[in-house]
């Protein structure tokens, strides 16, 4: 009887810490998020959306940076998202487990395990560097599509598996190419899957400094051409803050990029959850 | 009657990885025929199917040994092209498989494939092939709805339509009517009844009851093996082998 | 036809051989910026000099070593119970419909960029060490809490991937057999968990050392080797984020060195969490 009860006290105990450990950490992380929307919302107005930096950013607004970011995410995409859907088609249907899959699947696993300053360092000796193409969207495009290149392949490959065999079995049966099968059975099906692969990707991205800094480089002019050097808005919250240029505006940046990459990424939970109802 | 057999398959065997599903099956198929291929579980029925239009390319480490004529062409001969041989060759699936679309899509996808791009093109093969599994009369107000809407007796007719709307000059049966009410499985078997008129059909029938009311010959397989074929009226009342009599009577099964 | 397939199957093995061809080209590149200076002042010169002065041409990164290894172990020391107690809290002490409110809460927190955990490590913890335990408050204490906090999703989810797993028969097994629920916990499910816990850890490890711009903002600048949990430093990633911005010549080709050193370390940690996932698939 006596041991009962110290199991049970035990019990009591553990669960309690466990709750607080829990509880307290979540309060801590909203508590972060809170801090900074707190002071960063009141400066959010239109014409801080609107107006570039000015004065390195002591005034104005994050209009350059927002275009920064929007074309550099834009150009990882173009070339992020061909590849690694590329990719993932490759694995699932060309293919089956052998040793080029597995290679292959050893080079993503690995390649999502490289931290972000390496690959920073990667972008900024062989694209800005050796490629020639200096500090620009298409080095930090091409760097941030090589950063992605794992998630997409990962979500996409989930997205082709979960089609139906009996649908391909269809297709085949009627004549069709494995070619033709991808492309008008398998894909469509997967797309939402893929698309929300992608949307997890851009929020990624647009989060992304080390890499950025060291390849789109810092200028706060609004960018020309591909090959023009920005600021996107994650460098510039980290330049504000560390050179302790305007608080107000640090704030301000800080909670314009709390509030896209939410945006994106409970845009992306509520595509999963609709295609996951869609699909039963 | 070896010219004029529509199939031949030739002491075909066929393995999946080292386990032989078909033990050297010898039979001729001919055209404008329902030809019934029953017996119990794991025979090899559906093996045999899927090899006469090459689905088992699809199955990774299988091989044969032997060969399957169409027409007197080998139809493993490496200069056959799949995809033609199996819009020759069309098969319907015991489950029935509506692809994600509406149902004109699902009957138009057979044509597309092949380049039938053109509208008023795909409207006539459409309805012909609806007409011909006797399931346009319930879907013409409806075609572009979706497929997955349908009752599973219809769903099933649409996989035939879909099948048909290739224009195949086989028909690959593997148990139709499995999981359809009495009702659809009647209609499906009167449809077949009509399609015989232009079509060899190879048909693994839900049951035996089935396979007597429905075909003209059979071919009873246990363990991948043929054991015998002959008419109809002939396998089922006075069965030649003894393992073929006592599963007609049910004695194991 | 068959030949278009055939070229339309080749291009897409071209593809797939993307990822590989990228990391090949990481690693050709980083090694071939970094090698020579390592060669030219000796592996153990680089590795084990505590001197890092670029104008006098001395690259000891020992110190960055030290740190960094520091940094992370304070990351784990909080990061693991926390993580550990999160995950818990998560699959075993609340109903599975609230459960599915708080994962996508992790994701989405998880999503938040480092900048920002690093921002509020400045403003907030920073001040906060430097009035109650001293220091300048830019110390490897606030570079080890803000990264415990950055480091739980990644425990957390592949934890609580690890308990989802198992076979059911393990708690209602030890249930009967009247264990409490906490000793089901504690003594049958974590300890079946543990490769796919340990595994989540090694991960979290990972992510911790590769982590820069957080730690920038509140580790200090100190190229010293640190004495205590309140001093300020530097690791092998801020002393490339840092310096990249003006370094040339040698002083860049070290700051590559130490990516490599950096790379290393990374890549043992994630085969390895590889490699305990995998087996755990058995």
């Amino acid at each position: 009887m006596i041991i009962n009860r110290t199991r049970y006290l035990t019990q009591g105990i553990a669960k309690i810490l466990i709750w607080i450990g829990a509880l307290s950490t979540i309060a801590v992380m909203i508590l972060i998020l809170l801090q900074i929307l707190r002071e960063g919302l009141p400066v959010l107005h239109l014409h801080f959306f609107l107006e570039s930096p000015k004065e390195m950013g002591r005034e104005g607004g994050i209009f350059s940076t927002i275009v920064g970011t929007v074309a550099l995410t834009l150009v990882a995409i173009f070339v992020g998202a061909p590849l690694g859907v590329g990719t993932a088609i490759f694995l699932r249907e060309y293919t089956r487990e052998s040793k080029i899959s597995r290679m292959i699947r050893f080079g993503t696993d690995c390649l999502a395990g490289v931290p972000s300053i390496i690959f920073g360092l990667f972008g900024f000796v062989f694209f800005v560097i050796r490629l020639n193409m200096g500090w620009s969207i298409l080095s930090g495009g091409l760097t941030l599509a090589a950063m992605i290149l794992p998630t997409v392949i990962s979500t996409a490959e989930e997205s082709i598996k979960a089609i139906p065999h009996s649908y391909r079995e269809v297709s085949y049966s009627l004549g069709g190419t494995k070619w033709q099968t991808v492309t008008r059975v398998v894909l469509p099906g997967a797309l939402p899957g893929i698309f929300t692969g992608i949307l997890l990707s851009v929020g990624r991205s647009i989060g992304e400094t080390a890499a950025v800094i060291l390849t789109a480089g810092s200028s706060l002019v609004m960018p020309t051409s591909l090959f023009s050097p920005i600021r996107t808005m994650s460098v510039h919250f980290y330049i504000l803050a560390r050179e302790g240029i305007s608080m107000k505006m640090a704030y301000g940046t800080g909670a314009a990029l709390i509030l896209f990459v939410l945006i994106i990424n409970v845009m992306a939970q509520w595509l999963i959850s609709r295609y996951i109802r869609h699909r039963s | 009657m070896f010219q004029e057999s529509k199939i031949i398959i030739k002491d075909f065997s066929f393995y999946y990885g080292s386990v032989q599903a078909l033990k050297n099956i010898n039979l001729n198929i001919q055209p404008k025929e329902i030809f019934t291929v029953f017996g119990p579980a794991r025979s090899g029925k559906t093996t045999l199917l899927k090899s006469l239009n090459r689905l088992t390319d699809l199955i990774f480490g299988t091989s044969y040994t032997g060969a399957i004529f169409l027409d007197g062409m080998d139809i493993y001969d490496p200069k056959v092209g799949l995809t033609h041989l199996r819009r020759r060759v069309g098969m319907v699936f015991d489950l029935p498989t509506p692809l994600p679309m509406s149902i004109f899509d699902n009957i138009a996808y057979g044509p597309k494939l092949s380049g039938t791009n053109r509208r008023n093109r795909l409207d006539e093969i459409v309805e012909k092939a609806l007409r011909s599994a006797v399931l346009w009369e319930e879907v013409k107000d409806r075609l572009h709805t979706s497929a997955l809407r349908l009752s599973g007796g219809q769903q099933q007719r649409l996989c035939m339509a879909r099948v048909l709307a290739l224009e195949p000059e086989v028909l690959l049966l593997d148990e139709p009517c499995s999981g359809l009410d009495p009702i659809s499985t009647a209609s499906i078997e009167e449809t077949l009844f009509q399609l015989k008129k232009d079509y060899s059909i190879i048909l693994v029938p839900h049951n035996i009851q089935q396979a007597s009311r429905v075909a003209d010959r059979a071919g009873f397989f246990l363990n991948g093996e043929l054991v015998e074929e002959g008419p109809v009226y002939q396998i089922f009342t006075k069965p030649k082998d003894k393992r073929t009599e006592d599963y007609v009577t049910g004695r194991f099964g | 036809m068959q030949l278009q397939e055939k070229i339309i199957g080749k291009i897409l093995l071209l593809i797939a051989l993307s990822s590989i061809f990228i990391l090949s080209l990481i690693t050709f590149f980083i090694f071939e910026e970094g090698i020579p200076l390592i060669l030219k002042i000796g592996p153990k010169a680089f590795l084990l000099g505590q001197k890092w002065i670029p104008s006098k041409g001395l690259f000891g990164i020992f110190p960055m070593i030290v740190s960094s290894f520091w940094v992370t172990i304070g990351a784990l020391l909080l990061g693991i119970p926390l993580g550990l107690a999160c995950t818990i809290f998560l699959s075993e002490l609340i109903p599975p419909s609230i459960a599915t409110l708080f994962r996508p809460a992790i994701q989405l927190l998880a999503a938040i960029p480092s900048v920002i955990y690093g921002f509020w490590g400045l403003i907030v913890l920073v001040p906060l060490i430097r009035n109650y335990l001293g220091g300048p408050g830019l110390s490897i204490l606030a570079g080890s809490l803000v990264l415990s906090f950055m480091i739980l999703p990644t425990i957390i989810t592949i934890s609580e991937d690890a308990l989802k797993t198992l076979p059911p028969s393990y708690k209602a097994g030890a249930l009967a057999l009247g264990a409490t629920h906490w000793q089901t916990i504690w003594r049958v499910l974590i300890p079946a968990a543990r490769s796919g816990i340990v595994a989540s850890v090694i991960l979290g490890m990972g992510r911790a050392i590769g982590e820069t711009m957080a730690m920038i903002m509140i580790l200090g600048n100190a190229v010293k080797m640190p004495t205590s949990f309140l001093e300020s430093a530097r690791t092998l990633t801020t002393n490339i984020g840092i310096e990249m911005g003006y370094a040339s010549g040698s002083h860049r080709q070290a700051l590559f060195a130490t990516g490599i050193v950096l790379f290393f370390i990374i890549m043992t940690l994630n085969t390895l969490a590889i490699f305990l996932s995998k087996r755990r698939a058995h």
